[in-house]
């Protein structure tokens, strides 16, 4: 597929992603409900990083540190979160 | 195409050297901004824990259909920005300007509906510091708008600063003054910023607007 059609393509499942999120906090899923609009928030971020950011096509080591974004917020989260998770 | 390579600085031996740490110190100062907006994020999490009443009462005071709007418009621009890089690697002048003109114009109408919500929801007492006495009963939810201020002020001068940043590309591309392809370099890394400024927005728009809703 060629990289603008692909782009496109993309643009119309982040929208698509969006109203999904939308919808789903009108739902009334209690508890899920986080998890779902999260969920759908991560795939849209994972979709602009991997396709619009290019990590399609980049080295390694590039990939490892747009990953250290990640693991950085992991440590803060996981060390920041089971405090009042458990409680 | 008899494209001059670019200069290279005497701390690189190759352009693909140099190429490759721009794009590495672009993505760590991106990590680095993770941080800041992570903090955000952490604080907005605990209040949902501590304070879920208030959270979701104050959640429902937001205007939903002009955060929805918000977000296709960020969505938008982060298709246009992604075209624009495209654009300029291959060399494509005119065509890379349109699309960084297309994204600065989507940049202004999201600042635009932004500081419109912002003096609606003042008028109605919810921002600190500004009109009437704050309308809802949990004294909880003033924490959530005072945070809600915060979040979204920062992202929205992260934005402004993305604005001024593609101006001045557009502007370089315009006098001629930035070649591409060239110095695509220079599309490429003012577009991650970009793109990372709309991730932060992604993940804003939930916490804020839908996860108490």
């Amino acid at each position: 597929m060629p990289d603008k059609l692909i782009l496109l393509v993309v643009w119309i499942v982040l929208l698509l992603l969006l109203g999904a999120g939308i919808e789903a906090s009108r739902l009334g899923l209690g508890s899920w409900q986080a998890a779902v609009v999260l969920l759908l928030a991560a795939i849209s971020a994972g979709l602009i990083a991997w396709f619009d950011m290019h990590l399609k096509y980049s080295s390694g080591i590039l990939r490892l540190f747009a990953a250290g974004v990640l693991i950085f917020l992991l440590i803060m989260f996981g060390l920041g979160l089971p405090d009042w998770l458990t409680r | 195409m008899n494209q001059a390579l670019p200069a290279v600085r005497e701390q690189f031996h190759t352009p693909g050297q140099q190429l490759a740490a721009d794009r590495l110190g672009m993505w760590l100062f991106l990590a680095s901004e993770a941080m800041l907006f992570g903090a955000i994020f952490l604080a907005l999490t605990v209040y949902h824990l501590l304070h879920p009443d208030a959270m979701q009462a104050a959640t429902r005071r937001l205007d939903l259909t002009m955060g929805g709007i918000n977000t296709a418009i960020l969505l938008t621009s982060s298709t246009t920005m992604a075209l624009a890089v495209k654009l300029a690697s291959q060399g494509r002048r005119w065509p890379t300007l349109v699309a960084l003109l297309a994204t600065v114009l989507l940049g202004l109408a999201f600042e635009a509906i932004k500081v419109h919500s912002w003096f609606d929801e003042a008028r109605q007492g919810l921002l600190p510091g500004y009109g009437p006495p704050f309308p809802l009963p949990q004294p909880a939810a003033q924490l959530y708008f005072h945070l809600y201020l915060v979040s979204t002020g920062v992202h929205a001068l992260h934005l402004a600063v993305g604005i001024v940043l593609l101006g001045g590309v557009a502007l370089g591309l315009m006098s001629r003054l930035l070649k591409v392809p060239e110095r695509a370099v220079n599309v490429e890394l003012v577009g991650l910023y970009w793109q990372f400024v709309d991730i932060v927005w992604i993940f804003l728009f939930p916490t804020l607007y839908l996860v108490s809703r």
